[in-house]
């Protein structure tokens, strides 16, 4: 494949984009989570 | 909207371990099934393109991380509108408003970096300053910017409102891109879906693989707001907790302040009688 470094690499980015933003909202969910009450918690 | 507003929290068990609920599993494994879809199809099974040859496999990415970014900023323009004019100044609407704005920033800096990878490969230079390219980095630093108002000192009402008037007219930018590349001569191409003549000029394969990425980024910018916006409504909650325990603790030195001030104007007293 030709230029296969950009493609590869522009996907690489891209993923690796969208992986950084969900870990950091799960992680921060669940750190904040341990400390509001489940009342609070209008997803459950 | 379902909101958690400014009400003084009790003191109760916390017992869920994060923001997920069976929507945002269901929204989430959706995402995952579709982006693999994306890879299968965007690097495998897609053909190449007859002038652009295996760069154009960038499309897939390029284009729909742009397209959800137009319309987070839809969504982050609507959800301020909706705040300011309602009545009851839900902040749901506000945390929606911030969420979206979030995603749609981040997917404006991966479209900004595919496509300077995508102008190395097809114009030899990973920048120019042409009119779609300065506007969208314009739109970047823009909301940039309603990012940054979000972050100000004040009260979660003060937020709202600033933020919602700076997302309502930053959203104006998005015309301003999309027909940037029909109002100036641009380097950059002119829309290939929908170019006014209503022929789409795209292989069919091809035309399904960029149908496959808008799915599969849509998915996670609905799993992503919902997560998003539920970790905002806790820390606005935890922030009214603070305050509270603060206003608690002054009013609780007040009074002591108080009480021994009584005391000092009663002893006072009693030294003048003696």
């Amino acid at each position: 494949m030709e230029d296969a470094g950009f493609i590869l690499g522009g996907y690489a980015l891209t993923f690796a984009a969208v992986v950084l933003m969900a870990w950091r909202v799960m992680r921060t969910g669940r750190r904040l989570a341990k400390r509001v009450p489940d009342a609070d918690k209008y997803w459950l | 909207m379902t909101t958690t507003e400014s009400k003084p929290t009790s003191v109760g068990i916390s017992t869920a371990t994060g923001t997920g609920s069976r929507g945002t599993r269901i929204v989430g494994i959706g995402t995952i099934i579709a982006m693999g879809w994306l890879v299968a199809f965007g690097l495998g099974f897609s053909p190449e393109d007859r002038d652009q040859g295996e760069a154009v496999r960038l499309l897939y990415v390029h284009v729909p991380t742009i397209w959800v970014a137009y319309l987070a900023f839809i969504v982050t323009a609507v959800a301020s509108a909706t705040y300011l004019l309602s009545k009851k100044k839900s902040l749901g609407w506000d945390r929606l408003a911030g969420a979206s704005a979030e995603l749609g920033t981040a997917f404006v800096a991966v479209t900004l970096v595919i496509g300077a990878l995508w102008g190395r490969l097809t114009w030899g230079v990973f920048w120019q300053w042409d009119a779609r390219l300065t506007t969208t980095a314009l739109l970047f630093v823009t909301y940039v910017g309603y990012l940054a108002v979000r972050g100000l000192e004040g009260s979660h009402r003060q937020r709202a409102r600033r933020s919602a008037v700076v997302g309502l007219l930053a959203v104006l930018l998005l015309p301003l891109v999309h027909f940037s590349v029909v109002l100036w001569r641009s380097l950059h191409q002119t829309a290939t879906i929908n170019d006014g003549d209503a022929d789409v000029k795209m292989d069919g394969l091809m035309l399904f693989s960029l149908f496959v990425g808008v799915v599969a980024f849509t998915l996670f910018y609905v799993w992503y707001v919902m997560h998003r916006t539920r970790v905002m409504a806790m820390d606005d909650i935890l922030d009214d907790r603070g305050l509270d325990v603060a206003l608690a603790a002054r009013r609780a030195e007040a009074d002591e302040g108080r009480i021994a001030g009584s005391f000092s104007d009663a002893a006072a007293a009693g030294e003048g009688e003696i």
